[in-house]
């Protein structure tokens, strides 16, 4: 019988300790799988964020070096200056990139560093249990917003993915999701596309993934499935945000 | 070799690339700005290395911290409110056991202060400085030439003990011009450190991080960290010492104040004041055990740095009660002259009775 799904090589054989219905997995899974297909393992040096998935390094199978909270792009930025041959990435959540890392992300994009950007938008700060994030949609409940994100106190959710495109530097950006079997392979070709255009050395690459948190936001998993569907992309629109990489 | 005239600042930069420095990542800060274009004019278009006027100081450290995860040879430079940001990541190469040389050119504080050369962050570079249980090489150089060779032997000591090494020289080195030589040739080609993350080929991965959700775990790297840190401690405190043998009092001064004092010794010296100089040239960790030796024949101790008092408790607790520990020093980026020290010299000769 031909064998049609497997494991990748480049997902350890670890129990994945998120929660139920929690996007992380996914989008681990699904990058593991292009790591694979695009013969990356002995090449890809990754960058994990404080955050839920800091533990990310006990799930790839690759080189993989910690980063402080937000300095996910300058350190990417040091690992491909000082080595080149390698495919650096990071994955960094929303507080990360689009909060205490918005300089650090904003200018290696406008260096046009040759690294790939895997960002987590899921709206809130997940480990630390549920805190208002740059990203929190407007009248969301959060715990620091327990009223709801009120514009007057809070501002708006940042679109940080159409900030960065205004970066010269920064040559292909997409936000996908990862809440329909669909939009899984949306995304998994965004992350191939991400990879392409750094082997390319054409600049900076950057995937925003739409992706559930179903304990923070009080919801089932098929409910934050649907909140993204239904309230997530009105704000956040699916679809490629710049692409001159002219492929 | 020849000798060159040149700023410190420059000195260091060729120090750094004689070294076999890749990677030099900065942003501007007075005074040691003419580092960060030393870099930019001399190492940006090398074979190999790189150069970034980063968008801050944090982001200037944690490009090193990254260079130095791919195992190249990686500085950063600044002036002490530019060094208080990189504390951050000056703790994760540290937990890390990443080596780094980090070179502050430090100045008149707190807050902005001023540009002038002081020697106030003497305690945030000897305690660490950032969060955790840490310590860094701290080098005190007090002539250009010793700028280049601290700056070459800091490489070393990185390498030698998965460490960063602080280079702790102030403003006044910085701009000063003096004669040089270069002892050493960039090399070709440097071995890659063997912990260095450079793609899982023909190895299985590796993780360089400190999180852990064990607390045990992370009390096994502390105590990791701390036996090298006794290693270090054994093999690399380093001092000198001048006209100690007869001396009944010892000044105790560091960098440029060593340097000034030194003036004021030989004054004292003419006046036939029997004075001498202990003068910590790793700041981290502190020459203890000779503070002690010297304490069986001189019971007195003028601590003078340019700062209110710091390394003054590294000297108090290095004695433990065995001599007797003046201070005198002018902070906020004032420069003493050597006559000024000598009069608190003379002053304190003779309060003491020991003329």
């Amino acid at each position: 019988m031909e064998k049609v799904y497997t494991r990748p090589r480049s997902l350890k054989k670890v129990t994945f300790h998120y929660c139920p219905g929690c996007g992380h997995s996914i989008v681990h899974r699904i990058m593991c799988e292009v790591i694979d297909e695009m013969n990356l393992q002995e090449r890809a040096i990754g960058i994990p964020p404080p955050g839920c998935s800091v533990f990310a390094y006990h799930y790839f199978d690759v080189d993989m070096a910690e980063s402080a909270h937000g300095r996910g792009a300058a350190v990417a930025t040091g690992i491909k200056r000082a080595y080149p041959e390698a495919i650096v990435f990071t994955y960094q959540g929303d507080g990360d990139l689009a909060a205490i890392g918005t300089g650090e992300t904003i200018h290696a994009a406008n260096r046009g560093e040759k690294v790939t950007a895997i960002f987590i938008n899921n709206a809130v700060y997940g480990m630390t249990g549920g805190q208002m994030a740059p990203t929190t949609l407007l009248e969301q409940k959060t715990t620091t917003t327990p009223y709801g994100r009120d514009t007057n106190l809070e501002g708006y959710p940042i679109k940080i993915s159409e900030m960065l495109a205004l970066t010269k530097g920064a040559v292909y950006i997409e936000r996908t999701a990862v809440n329909s079997p669909a939009n899984i392979r949306k995304t998994k070709t965004a992350i191939h596309k991400a990879f392409q255009t750094q082997i390319d050395n054409l600049g900076f690459s950057l995937v925003e993934i739409l992706s559930p948190c179903p304990t923070n936001w009080r919801m089932t998993p098929i409910e934050a499935w649907q909140w993204i569907d239904k309230v997530m992309t009105k704000e956040y629109p699916l679809g490629v945000i710049k692409d001159v990489t002219g492929k | 070799m020849t000798r060159v005239l040149m700023t410190g600042n420059a000195a260091i930069g060729e120090a750094a690339i004689r070294a076999g420095c890749q990677c030099y990542f900065g942003y501007p800060i007075t005074p040691q700005n003419e580092l960060t274009e030393y870099m930019a004019t001399h190492l940006s278009r090398r074979k190999g290395c790189s150069f970034i006027q980063a968008e801050s100081e944090i982001s200037a450290i944690n490009m090193v911290y990254g260079a130095s995860v791919a195992g190249a040879r990686a500085m950063t430079s600044s002036s002490s409110p530019g060094i208080s940001l990189k504390q951050e990541g000056i703790s994760y190469l540290a937990a890390c056991e990443l080596p780094a040389v980090i070179v502050n050119m430090s100045r008149g504080g707190p807050g902005l202060g001023s540009i002038s050369a002081a020697q106030s962050d003497y305690f945030q570079a000897t305690r660490g400085g950032g969060h955790g249980d840490y310590r860094t090489i701290v080098l005190a150089p007090s002539s250009v030439q010793e700028l280049a060779d601290f700056t070459h032997h800091a490489f070393e000591l990185a390498d030698k003990y998965l460490i960063p090494v602080l280079i702790l020289g102030d403003g006044m080195l910085g701009q000063m011009m003096e004669p040089v030589e270069f002892k050493h040739e960039a090399p070709q080609e440097l071995p890659i450190r063997s912990r260095a993350l450079r793609g899982a080929k023909g190895r299985p991965s590796r993780i360089i991080k400190t999180f852990t959700s064990k607390p045990a775990e992370l009390e096994e790297i502390n105590w990791s960290l701390f036996r090298r840190y006794q290693l270090i401690k054994k093999h690399e405190t380093t001092f000198e010492t001048f006209m100690t043998d007869d001396a009944k009092l010892i000044v105790v001064a560091f960098g440029i104040a060593a340097r000034i004092a030194k003036g004021a010794i030989k004054t004292a010296r003419a006046n036939d004041m029997k004075v001498g100089m202990l003068r910590p040239i790793t700041l981290w960790p502190f020459p203890t055990d000779e503070a002690q030796e010297l304490a069986k024949n001189t019971k007195h101790f003028l601590v003078f740095e340019m700062n209110m008092g710091q390394m003054v408790e590294d000297m108090q607790l290095a004695l433990e009660g065995k001599g007797e520990v003046s201070f005198y020093g002018r902070p906020g980026g004032v420069i003493p002259t050597p006559s000024e020290v000598n009069k608190v010299i003379s002053r304190l000769y003779y309060q003491k009775g020991l003329k």
